[in-house]
C-alpha cells in the first residue's frame, strides 16, 4: 500500500491547499492551548473544522486534529472540549498524548480514533502496546529519537501503525519530555503548546553583531550580513568546558526524503511533514515532492532526488536520529 | 512533610557511589530512591552495588525504591526496565514503558520525569496502582495545589522537587559525547568527569544550563526553601531532594531543620549556598515568572 502523507494546516486556507496537492491525510488543532503549535492567527475555530473536514471528506482526504497539550489542572473542561468537539466535526482520528485525556477520549467518545501524540515520547514496542491495551490507540507517531533499524524493531513487534516525522523543523530533545522553554520564559510545549516563543525574542545589536535574546539569555550572535537563525534554545550557540558551538544541535531542519525506501521497508505506515505555521505554498510544495516520493516508490520507479533543496535553501538539513551516527 | 532523596542523576565512581549511599543511611530522611536515571551505559559500573546499598538503607530504617530509566529505546534497555521488578523493591516509574512489565495490581511509585499535570493523568495512574507521585518540576504552585487535593482523595502521597539541579529534558543524544567530538556509542565515559554536570554559558559567560549526558538540566539549583508552608498547606507530603557532590549530608539536615521549623526559608537558602559553593538557586517554576526565577530577595525581612 502506498504510503500516507500526513500533512500540517495552520489554516482553513493551507488545509485546502494540501488536499488539492495530494496529500492522503491532514492534521490541523483548534486556536488554543489544546495544541503544541498554539501560535497567534494560527489554527482552526469550531466553524472553520466542521468545514475543513467536510472539505477534505469531499476529496477523499482524512484530518487528525492535534490536542497533544497536557491539560492543565484544574481545568481539564478545555481540553475535554476539544476532544468532544472534533468528535462531533467528523475528525478520522484525535492526535493525543495526556493519559488522563486518552482515557477520557476513550471513554467518552470511543467511536474516535486515537493517535499517540509524538509528545506522548513512547520510544518501544512495549509501551506502544500497552497503551494499544490500554486505551485501543491505532497509530503512534514516533519519537525523533530512533533510528530506522530501531523503527523497523517496534514495527515487528507491533500491530499499532507507526507515522514518522521526514521534513520540518527538528526537536533535539525527546518530545513532551523538554521543559526547556518554560525554564527560560515560563511557557512551555507541554503546558502552552508554544517554544521559545516570539514575545520572549528580543534583538540587540551593537558593533556590528546582532544578538537574539530568549529571555534574558543570548542564543546566537551572527556578524551584520550573516544570516541569524531564530533564536530556538536548543538550536543556539553556548560555551562548555573550553569549547564553544551548537552544542545540543545545529540550526538544521529534518529532511528525511532520501530515507523514504528505508522507512517504507521497516515497515512504517505514514510519513508525516512538520509546520503548521508554514505557509500555504510551502504545504503545496512539500506534499506534492513528498507525493511524488511514494507514488515513485509504490510504481518501483526510482525516487526523484533532491526534490526539497529549493525549500530548505541557505539553511542546514539533517536526517537526524534515523542515522545512528547522528547520536 | 517527609523528605525523600532522588535518585543520583550524574555518573559518580563506584567507590563514591557506595560511601554516598552509606553516608544517606544516616540522613534525616524517611526515603531514598536509587539506581540509574540516565544513561543505561552507566550502570554495569555500580549495578552489583545497589543490593548491598539498599539493604544499608533498609537496616537504617529508610523507605526504598529503585528508579527506572527516563527513556527506553533500545532491546538492552527493555530487558533492564523489566526485570527491575524482580528486584523485590518498589519501582519509581521515570518512564511509563515500566507499566508495561509490571504485575496486575503492583504497587510502584511514579518519578517526576513522567507527565503528570493534571487530575486526569493523576487519576489514571492511581487506578493503576500508583501510590506515590513525584510531580514534574515545572509545575506552578497553583497546579500543585489542585493535584495534592486530588491526590489525598485518592490516598495518593505528592512529592515535589525541592532540592537540585532541574532535569530539563532527555534526548537520544548523548551532549557530553557530542562535546568531546564522540558518538553516543563510543562515548568513553565523557560525563563521570562532572560529578555534578557541565556548566553551559551563553558566548557572554552567563551560566545557563548543564549537561549530563543525554540530559539537559538547569545551571541554577532548585530549592523550596521559601514554599514549604504553602505546600504543606497544599497537602504536600514530600519534598525532594536531588543528590550533588557538594554538602548534601548537609543540605538535607538544613532541609529537616526547616521542615521542623528551626530555620526560615532565608536561612536554609543562606545553609544551602554555603553548604555547596558556586551554587544559584531558582524557585521559578513554583512561583515566578519562568523556571530560573529566584524569589529569595522578596522574602527577606518577611520572616519570623
Amino acid at each position: 500500500m502506498v504510503m500516507e502523507i500526513v500533512c500540517p494546516a495552520g489554516t482553513p486556507a493551507a488545509l485546502r491547499a494540501a488536499v488539492k496537492a495530494g496529500a492522503h491525510t491532514v492534521y490541523c488543532g483548534f486556536a488554543d492551548e489544546t495544541n503544541a503549535r498554539n501560535f497567534p492567527g494560527l489554527n482552526f475555530d469550531r466553524a472553520e473544522m466542521q468545514e475543513g473536514i467536510a472539505f477534505a471528506h469531499q476529496h477523499g482526504a482524512k484530518v487528525l486534529v492535534a490536542i497533544n497539550t497536557y491539560p492543565r489542572a484544574g481545568n481539564e473542561s478545555l481540553w475535554h472540549a476539544a476532544v468532544r468537539d472534533a468528535a462531533e466535526a467528523g475528525a478520522d482520528a484525535a492526535i493525543l498524548a495526556d493519559p488522563g485525556l486518552l482515557e477520557y477520549a476513550a471513554t467518552n467518545h470511543p467511536d474516535l480514533n486515537r493517535h499517540l501524540s509524538v509528545q506522548a515520547a513512547a520510544a518501544n514496542a512495549d509501551i506502544i502496546n500497552f497503551y494499544q491495551t490500554a486505551f485501543n490507540i491505532k497509530r503512534v507517531v514516533l519519537p525523533r529519537v530512533l533510528s530506522v533499524p530501531e523503527i523497523a524493531l517496534i514495527n515487528a513487534e507491533t500491530e499499532v501503525q507507526t507515522e514518522v516525522f521526514v521534513f520540518g523543523g527538528l526537536c533535539v530533545m525527546a518530545e513532551g519530555r523538554c521543559s526547556l522553554s518554560s525554564y527560560v520564559t515560563g511557557k512551555s510545549p507541554n503546558m502552552h503548546g508554544v517554544c521559545s516563543p516570539p514575545s520572549h525574542v528580543q534583538y540587540h545589536e551593537e558593533a556590528g553583531r546582532l544578538d537574539a535574546r530568549l529571555g534574558e539569555y543570548t542564543i546566537h550572535s551572527t556578524q551584520r550580513g550573516e544570516p541569524a537563525p531564530y533564536p530556538t534554545l536548543c538550536k543556539g550557540c553556548f560555551q562548555a568546558g573550553d569549547k564553544q558551538g551548537h552544542l545540543f544541535e545545529d540550526p538544521a531542519s529534518l529532511n528525511a526524503e532520501q530515507l523514504i525506501p528505508q522507512l517504507a521497508k521497516a515497515g512504517v505506515t505514514a510519513l508525516k511533514i512538520e509546520g503548521r505555521q508554514r505557509s500555504r505554498s510551502y504545504v503545496t510544495q512539500v506534499v506534492r515532492n513528498f507525493r511524488a516520493a511514494v507514488d515513485a516508490l509504490e510504481a518501483g520507479k526510482p525516487m526523484p532526488q533532491g526534490m526539497l533543496a529549493r525549500l530548505t535553501e541557505g539553511q542546514a538539513t539533517t536526517t537526524g536520529a534515523y542515522k545512528k551516527t547522528w547520536r | 512533610m517527609d523528605l525523600t532523596i532522588g535518585p543520583n542523576q550524574f555518573f559518580w565512581k563506584s567507590d563514591d557511589w557506595v560511601s554516598f549511599y552509606k553516608e544517606m543511611a544516616q540522613a534525616p530522611v524517611e526515603r531514598v530512591v536509587l539506581g540509574e536515571l540516565v544513561c543505561s551505559k552507566r550502570l554495569p559500573f555500580y549495578g552489583a552495588q545497589i543490593p548491598d546499598a539498599i539493604a544499608t538503607l533498609q537496616e537504617a530504617g529508610k523507605q526504598v525504591a529503585l528508579t527506572s530509566l527516563a527513556l527506553v529505546t533500545l532491546k538492552r534497555e527493555r530487558k533492564m526496565t523489566a526485570e527491575l521488578a524482580e528486584m523485590g523493591v518498589e519501582i519509581e516509574v521515570n518512564d511509563l514503558t515500566v507499566l508495561a512489565s509490571l504485575p496486575k495490581g503492583a504497587c510502584f511509585s511514579v518519578g517526576p520525569l513522567v507527565n503528570v499535570y493534571n487530575e486526569g493523568t493523576l487519576e489514571w495512574l492511581a487506578q493503576q496502582g500508583a501510590a506515590r507521585i513525584c510531580l514534574p518540576p515545572e509545575l506552578t504552585l497553583q497546579s500543585v495545589s489542585v493535584l495534592a487535593r486530588r491526590a489525598a482523595d485518592l490516598g495518593v502521597a505528592v512529592e515535589v522537587w525541592g532540592y537540585g539541579r532541574i532535569p530539563l529534558a532527555v534526548s537520544g543524544r548523548c551532549y557530553h559525547a557530542r562535546l568531546h567530538g564522540r558518538g553516543k556509542d563510543n562515548c568513553q565515559f565523557a560525563c563521570e568527569d562532572d560529578p555534578d554536570g557541565l556548566r553551559v554559558s551563553t558566548l557572554e559567560g552567563q551560566p545557563f544550563l548543564a549537561m549530563n549526558g543525554v540530559q539537559t538540566m538547569s545551571d541554577s539549583y532548585a530549592c523550596a526553601a521559601h514554599q514549604i508552608e504553602v505546600l504543606a498547606e497544599a497537602g504536600v507530603s514530600a519534598l525532594r531532594l536531588s543528590p550533588h557532590s557538594q554538602g548534601f549530608a548537609q543540605i538535607c539536615q538544613l532541609f529537616r531543620q526547616r521542615l521542623d521549623g528551626a530555620l526560615d526559608g532565608t536561612g536554609l537558602a543562606l545553609g544551602v549556598q554555603n553548604a555547596a559553593k558556586d551554587v544559584r538557586l531558582s524557585d521559578g517554576f513554583l512561583e515566578g515568572a519562568r523556571g530560573a526565577d529566584w524569589s529569595g530577595a522578596s522574602h527577606e525581612g518577611n520572616e519570623i
